[in-house]
């Protein structure tokens, strides 16, 4: 993925800087490596052994249709052994296909990283469940479960995205999230219209944002720092009015009406795809809609060359006659917007009231699926969804009574970042400028 | 919020006595050129104030820097963040509500309640944190302060631990999971081993400080050799390390027989830290060994190669490879020590205060850390002082939840805002009206000034 504007990949013809956007490539400027390969070797090693070899002779059911489809599918029944020993080699031909590549002195191609990824995802779930005391789950509800889990994190991401682009490091989203939640929650209340809490929560998100802007932009404070700050401010300011206001009394400051799940009618009965597209709240729907909206506005616009500019060069930006900081300040304002909808979800969808810290790091691990995601908002959707899987997975499980014990299952995603920073997703470049206040001279 | 002064004017915190030999507009160019090396390199996590705590500048009167030097900018923002969180306060009271009903008919009695509100609440805060009046003996009376100096010490440091970093260059937001795996081990090694006097409590604190350190290390290994941003990489592990704790704590290695809950045993006497001031106090050798480890972190970082190395690396990482310095390992040990000062709390957590191990054990000391280093402008004596600062806010909010009902989130706010506020003298003075533009100063650096022609709005 083009994280640069300005520099095409050597010694290979760019058809088009955007096209490239949609998915995870190599990055371009350094000569290829071993780690991809190697990486990929270790995973199928790991699948082949115990997704594999020491997986349970035991069938795995995953239920593919909920009763409210129109047609019903059988459940998917995978026996644990076979089905990891065959994925498992699947993946280490994958892996020696890298390898192979890699001789050839070419990185491999994003379809494998992302297909590999799949695939051991799979593995893993297969080995999961056939492991479980009850080896049968329904994939449908797992998977409009992550989506539901992910909506959060997809705004939080989608803002970091926005602000990061432009030139701002942004680490209040948790703060932007949870402000957006306890306004939502409040305006709601007090309204008795979920409607006004959905955009008093967005207003919210850019009053936490603007102060990010106007300390990191006017006064040059270090943009981690204010982001660092202002996730305390938030938090205490929130706890504050929540003991003090809402507690004396709940009924007027905290029992928000909720946003109703919308169900497309006919579409929502689609096996599997009908309740992750189309029966969800308005939230969800807006989640979609602002996935798409920023990565047209960002790679298909003026505006979006303009933002990707001041981001990556800013003194060419200037030169060309844009407002460098003007641009940033809006920018970063309405990437706290897109959060403070995304906190909305919090009190308006999943929970019908406000808890003290109800956003519970979801910003700092949507940062980490901006980063996942390679500052792409479509890059950055799917590993929203990966984290809200892993999470969803996590309960699940927990249900099903599997061998790995819960807090290994929570700790995934924080792993699976870890490797995908440090290694799988190679040295990440964000915008050339994130974080590097601009002095005009 | 200060459209007055103008945008040249908006700089980084210049350092104490900086600001006045160099114009404020030369700090700004000081600090975005010593940031980014005239925008040719990739952007430090830390600005240079921060990780410096001193920008070059000249000697200076002592009368102007005190009135508008940084020292007296750190008090006006504790004052301002003090005022608004006595605002907040004010605005949720019962007693101003019912009085600005009849605002315009009596305005004194609405600006007597909010006086009233915020000051019971501060007044309870000092009086939790300093000093008690209505204790019954003298011993009493100090209690307050002596819970000030124990809820202080793993906040100095895991705060030492976090400006150590800064000065390198590196932002460790770290010190909450190194906290927990520092106390794990430390508290392993207390309640399972059973050893000498003396002997137990050393290893206690060793395996404490080596649980950090590893910790701390680990990720300045990923930092350094996949160049993956050292921010994700410790609020992963800070995850990693609470989940491991977890999933510890229902082991039964680790879970108090009989318990069913996710508490472990209670450390053996031999393995907790004296109480320096006898048995009344919660107070703790910890205390010592934190004022220790600012004197140590004081010479690391003033008087030894190492030191200065990491200095170096945190200023510019170019040109300290250019000099020959090995960054990759400064950035590794810098954060194993980092991680090894963060250990110590643990330790004084578990050995100290708690004295056993539960999910709780790092409780917030770990964020705190954070704004301890930054409020500390990350020297080690002034994060010593922040630490006991934040510190008596600490201890005297539970005493001001208890008399007042104020709730202990106001500390939250307060904190930040000064963390805020104090990054942005500017804002400070502009808001006091202290701004130095006013008066007529010699420009000793000329050829900076010329850096800065424009403005950053």
């Amino acid at each position: 993925m083009s994280t640069t504007v300005s520099s095409p990949r050597p010694g290979k013809p760019q058809p088009d800087s955007t096209a490239s956007d949609t998915g995870p490539a190599t990055i371009s400027t350094k000569p290829v490596t071993w780690r991809t390969p190697v990486l990929l070797t270790f995973f199928g090693l790991i699948a082949l052994v115990f997704f594999g070899l020491l997986a349970p002779n035991q069938t795995a059911s995953f239920g593919i249709s909920t009763g409210e489809d129109f047609f019903q599918l059988p459940a998917l029944q995978v026996n644990a052994f076979a089905g990891g020993i065959v994925l498992s080699v699947l993946l280490l031909g994958l892996a020696g296909y890298a390898v192979y590549l890699k001789t050839k002195g070419r990185p491999a191609p994003g379809w494998l990283t992302v297909t590999f990824i799949v695939l051991f995802v799979a593995a893993f779930l297969i080995w999961v469940v056939g492991g479980a005391r009850t080896p049968n789950i329904s994939l449908a509800g797992l998977i409009a479960g992550s989506v539901t889990l992910a909506v959060p994190l997809v705004f939080g991401s989608l803002s970091g995205v926005l602000c990061e682009r432009v030139g701002v490091v942004n680490i209040a989203i948790e703060g932007q999230l949870l402000g957006g939640a306890f306004t939502a929650a409040i305006v709601a209340s007090m309204t008795q219209n979920p409607f006004i809490g959905l955009a008093a929560a967005a207003v919210a998100g850019a009053v936490v944002s603007m102060v990010l802007a106007l300390f990191s932009i006017k006064y040059l404070v270090n943009q981690i720092i204010v982001g660092v700050v202002l996730n305390v401010l938030v938090s205490g300011v929130t706890g504050f009015l929540f003991s003090t206001v809402m507690q004396a009394n709940k009924a007027q400051f905290n029992s928000p009406p909720g946003l109703d799940i919308i169900e497309i009618p006919v579409l929502s009965s689609i096996p599997i795809v009908g309740p992750i597209l189309f029966r969800q709240s308005l939230v969800g729907y807006l989640m979609y809609i602002a996935v798409l909206v920023v990565w047209v506005g960002l790679f298909k616009t003026r505006w979006g060359l303009r933002v990707r500019a001041v981001g990556e060069h800013p003194q060419a930006a200037d030169t060309l006659g844009i407002n460098v900081n003007a641009t940033r300040f809006w920018n970063v304002t309405l990437g706290g917007a897109v959060a403070g909808i995304g906190g909305s979800f919090f009190t308006l969808v999943a929970i019908d009231s406000f808890t003290k810290e109800i956003s519970g790091g979801r910003g700092f691990i949507a940062l980490a699926a901006l980063i996942f995601g390679r500052w792409n908002p479509i890059g950055a959707f799917f590993a929203a969804l990966l984290f809200g899987f892993a999470d969803n997975l996590q309960s699940i499980v927990t249900i099903i009574g599997t061998p790995v014990p819960s807090q290994f299952m929570a700790m995934l995603p924080y792993l699976v970042t870890v490797l995908a920073v440090a290694g799988l997703v190679g040295r990440s470049r964000g915008p050339a400028a994130s974080g590097i206040p601009y002095v005009k001279g | 919020m200060s459209d007055k002064h103008p945008p040249k004017h908006a700089a980084g915190e210049p350092g104490p006595g900086a600001e006045e030999a160099t114009p404020a507009e030369d700090s700004t160019a000081a600090v975005v050129s010593v940031d980014t090396a005239g925008g040719a390199m990739g952007p430090s996590a830390v600005p240079a104030t921060a990780q410096s705590g001193q920008l070059p500048g000249g000697p200076d009167t002592v009368l102007r820097r005190i009135f508008t030097g940084s020292g007296m900018v750190s008090v006006l923002a504790v004052l301002l963040a003090l005022i608004i969180g006595g605002l907040l306060i004010a605005s949720t009271d019962k007693q101003v509500a019912t009085t600005s009903t009849y605002f315009f008919a009596r305005p004194t009695d609405f600006l007597a309640a909010v006086w009233n509100a915020a000051t019971r609440s501060y007044i309870a805060l000092f009086q939790g944190s300093v000093f008690n009046p209505r204790g019954n003996s003298v011993a009493a009376q100090f209690a307050p302060f002596m819970e000030t100096l124990t809820i202080a010490t793993p906040l100095i440091t895991a705060g030492l631990g976090v400006a150590l970093a800064f000065r390198a260059g590196l932002f460790n937001i770290g010190a909450q999971g190194q906290i927990i795996v520092a106390g794990i081990l430390a508290a392993w090694v207390g309640f399972a081993l059973h050893l000498p006097v003396g002997l137990h409590l050393l290893l206690v604190l060793v395996a404490g400080i080596i649980g950090g350190a590893f910790w701390g290390g680990l990720v300045g290994v990923l930092k350094a050799r996949t160049g993956a941003h050292e921010v994700i990489l410790t609020i992963m592990f800070n995850y990693i390390a609470l989940y491991f704790l977890r999933y510890l704590l229902n082991t039964p290695a680790f879970q108090r027989p009989g318990e069913t809950n996710p508490i472990s045993p209670i450390l053996d006497p031999s393995a907790v830290y004296p109480q320096i001031f006898g048995t009344q106090y919660r107070l703790h050798l910890g205390f010592l060994l934190a004022i220790a480890a600012t004197v140590l972190v004081w010479w690391l970082l003033n008087r030894s190669t190492v030191g200065f190395e990491f200095r170096a690396v945190g200023a510019n990482p170019k040109a300290a490879q250019t000099a020959g310095i090995n960054v990759s390992r400064s950035t590794i040990l810098v954060m194993a020590i980092a991680g090894g000062l963060a250990g110590m709390s643990g330790v004084a957590q578990v050995a100290g205060t708690e004295k056993v191990l539960t999910d709780g054990v790092a409780a917030t000391y770990g964020f705190d850390a954070i704004t301890v280093a930054l409020l500390g402008r990350s020297t080690p004596w002034g994060t010593f002082a922040a630490g006991l600062l934040f510190g008596a806010f600490r201890a005297g909010a539970v005493q001001m939840q208890i008399q007042t009902g104020t709730p202990i989130d106001i500390v939250l706010v307060v904190q930040s805002l000064i963390v805020l506020f104090i990054a942005a003298p500017p804002l400070v003075r502009a808001v006091f009206g202290l701004n130095p533009r006013r008066k007529k100063q010699a420009r000793t650096a000329k050829s900076r000034k010329a850096a800065t022609t424009g403005g950053a709005a």
